[in-house]
């Protein structure tokens, strides 16, 4: 079929929240990062939320380059400091909405201190970890989520890695995170739902998307193409929403367990500061 | 607030010198011998409406730092040395993304956790090339309770204007030693803030610096729309490896603030107008050089002093001058030489004598007195 005018000017309806004059970007054909980035752009229009009001913020990695593709305020910080930032610019003006998109490595590794103590401290952002199991960016080291045995190039085989890996619910869970979910790339409308949630709760909210690195970790690890990898994604999935998130394994190979574990009600940092405030005050 | 008098120790007159600055949020970690900054805030921030926020790491303190500034709010932190290592990670960052905050690094013994409680001036190169990469920094030196204050509201304005962070460098004794505060009438401060985008949001490229070199800064959650990265960038703020962009970036973030470095160097002429051997100081040890000076002019001797109240960027001028204007030059550091070795790049061919002492006693007025009088017998 030939394309006529009218379609070649067509819009991707969501075209609106991206730079497109940084078009094309970055990622390898294949990679989950741009259905992420897809999904966040949804659930912003969905909630028809002022997109001036949120800011995009992200370290290093390939999921890093995430926050200079929105096209509102973003930052991109040093490695693991998205969050951070994102809580200095939250305390500065508790009237902008925070989004933190990292990586697995970003967030779990260099960042982790700040990640559990983000959750500790309840302070209201969204925090999407896009979790492909190696650092991509770098060429495909094992990483804080990487499998026992799996290989990469600091695990090459016949080892493979000999460390085991965080599961990320329930680190976030256990820290204290008031939202709690998980999904792989292939759900994308639970995935947005979720990441809706997260946007809306009072809270932090830490929202997992379980995705495909072809180029590297598939490669090294004999999972096939970027396709192959996505549809292994939809096969191993278990949904359990509701499950205690202690129970929320992640088997790469079998089971891959999603849904949102966690949504409590606890008080919120800035809230908190402001309730003092008015206390000093009186 | 009208004027007021405190009697005072060094690192509460910096937190309210701060506040007197406007900053309104603080991000830290507990530090010897920094910790009464972070504790006087904790107790006056909330009564400004502002934010004491202690972090899990001075990392994390640091970065929420810059975070802040990029809201609207002026931002500082403050810490010793183990903190300021940890911290240079986001000193680059604040150089690059041009984010005006202020850093105050109570020195203490090193290296390592060496003496927690004890006074030195070891942290004076790390300020200038901790980060790496090329680039320019500004650094104050106090030297009393009052200039601690005085120094701390300057460091704001410095890095507002400039848009680049600044470090407050206090020896541990200028930091906990007790003297009277005036805090002026905030009316009469002079406080500086960061230019402001005029252009339409859709011509607005963040990082296309005006004649000055530096940009004007928008804010996040405005209707400017901006991406701001570590990553060498262009005028858009856009990622680039094009040597091109790298070289002129690199070029302009030095030149911000070389090309003004007459206007943000500041050193104090202490006895010199005839002076044949000048001691140059800064901090404590300044403090008993004063003293050395008199005592060695009571003996007959033309000895002054130059007293740097800015360490970075280094103020070659006054120290180039001073050289061809003296016949000897002492340098007192509470360090093994810092300072020393740029005051010895600007004053050649001028014979510069080093005072090392890297311990939380400073040189003391007879110590450097007697060093005059041998430089005196030379």
């Amino acid at each position: 079929m030939t394309a006529t005018a009218e379609q070649v000017t067509l819009k991707h309806p969501m075209a609106k929240y991206i730079r497109e004059d940084r078009m094309p970007w970055i990622y390898c054909p294949g990679c989950s990062i741009g259905i992420v980035t897809g999904m966040i752009t949804r659930a912003i229009d969905t909630l028809g939320i002022d997109f001036s009001k949120v800011v995009v913020v992200s370290g290093i990695g390939c999921s890093g380059r995430t926050s200079g593709y929105f096209k509102t305020g973003t930052f991109h910080t040093t490695h693991g400091r998205a969050i951070p930032f994102a809580t200095g610019v939250k305390i500065a003006n508790p009237d902008l909405e925070l989004l933190v998109v990292a990586g697995d490595g970003d967030l779990a590794a260099i960042g982790g201190n700040h990640l559990i103590h983000a959750c500790r401290r309840n302070i209201d952002m969204t925090v999407v970890c896009i979790n492909n199991f190696n650092y991509g960016m770098t060429g495909g080291q094992f990483g804080p989520t990487t499998e026992h045995e799996k290989w990469t190039q600091t695990s090459p085989a016949p080892i493979g890695n000999i460390e085991h890996p965080f599961n990320l619910v329930k680190l976030a869970a256990s820290s204290g995170a008031t939202f709690v979910a998980r999904w792989t790339a292939v759900q994308v409308r639970r995935a947005t739902k979720s990441i809706e949630k997260g946007i809306t709760k009072q809270g932090l909210s830490f929202i997992e998307i379980v995705g495909a690195c072809p180029t590297a970790y598939g490669r090294m690890n004999r999972l096939g193409e970027g396709v192959d990898m996505h549809k292994h994604l939809l096969e191993v999935t278990d949904i359990q929403n509701g499950l205690p998130p202690h129970e929320a394994e992640l088997d790469y190979a079998r089971r891959i367990v999603c849904g949102e574990f966690v949504d409590i009600e606890k008080p919120e940092y800035t809230d908190v500061l402001k309730q003092m405030h008015a206390k000093v005050r009186k | 607030m009208p004027e007021r008098t405190m009697f005072t120790m060094g690192d509460i007159a910096c937190a309210e010198g701060a506040l007197s600055a406007g900053c309104r949020y603080f991000g830290g970690y507990p530090i010897t011998p920094a910790t009464e900054i972070a504790e006087w805030m904790a107790v006056r921030m909330p009564e400004l409406s502002g934010a004491y926020v202690q972090y899990e790491d001075e990392i994390a303190s640091i970065t929420s730092v810059i975070g802040a500034s990029w809201a609207g709010i002026k931002a500082m932190t403050a810490t010793s040395g183990p903190g300021a290592s940890l911290m240079m990670e986001a000193v680059g960052l604040a150089v690059m993304t041009e984010t005006p905050i202020v850093i105050v690094n109570i020195m203490r013994g090193g290296p390592s956790t060496g003496q927690p409680t004890r006074g030195q001036q070891g942290d004076v190169l790390q300020a200038k090339w901790g980060s790496h990469g090329d680039y320019q920094i500004i650094a104050l030196t106090p030297a009393s309770v009052q200039e601690m204050f005085d120094l701390t509201v300057r460091a704001f304005n410095l890095s507002e204007k400039y848009r680049v962070p600044v470090f407050l460098l206090a020896d541990e004794i200028v930091g906990h030693m007790r003297e009277a505060l005036v805090i002026p009438d905030e009316k009469s401060l002079k406080l500086v803030s960061r230019k402001m985008p005029k252009s339409e949001p859709s011509e607005y490229l963040p990082f296309k610096p005006d004649d000055d070199l530096v940009p004007p800064m928008a804010l996040l959650g405005t209707k400017y729309q901006f991406y701001a990265t570590g990553l060498t960038h262009d005028e858009r703020g856009y990622p680039t490896d094009s040597d091109e962009v790298q070289i002129e970036l690199v070029t302009r973030l030095n030149e911000k603030i070389l090309r003004h470095i007459d206007e943000i160097t500041e050193v104090e002429r202490y006895f010199l107008d005839d002076a044949e051997i000048a001691i140059v100081a800064y901090g404590t040890p300044a403090r008993s050089a004063r003293r050395a000076v008199k005592d060695a002019r009571a003996k007959g001797i033309k000895a002054g002093m130059l007293r740097l109240k800015t360490v970075w960027p280094f103020p070659e001028e006054p120290i180039a001058q001073l050289a061809s204007d003296v016949k000897h030059i002492i340098v007192p550091e509470q360090n093994m030489g810092q300072v020393y070795y740029m005051v010895r790049a600007f004053a050649a061919p001028t014979p510069v004598h080093l005072m090392t002492k890297p311990a939380g006693t400073p040189q003391l007025p007879d110590e450097i007195l007697r060093k005059i009088m041998e430089v005196h017998a030379k």
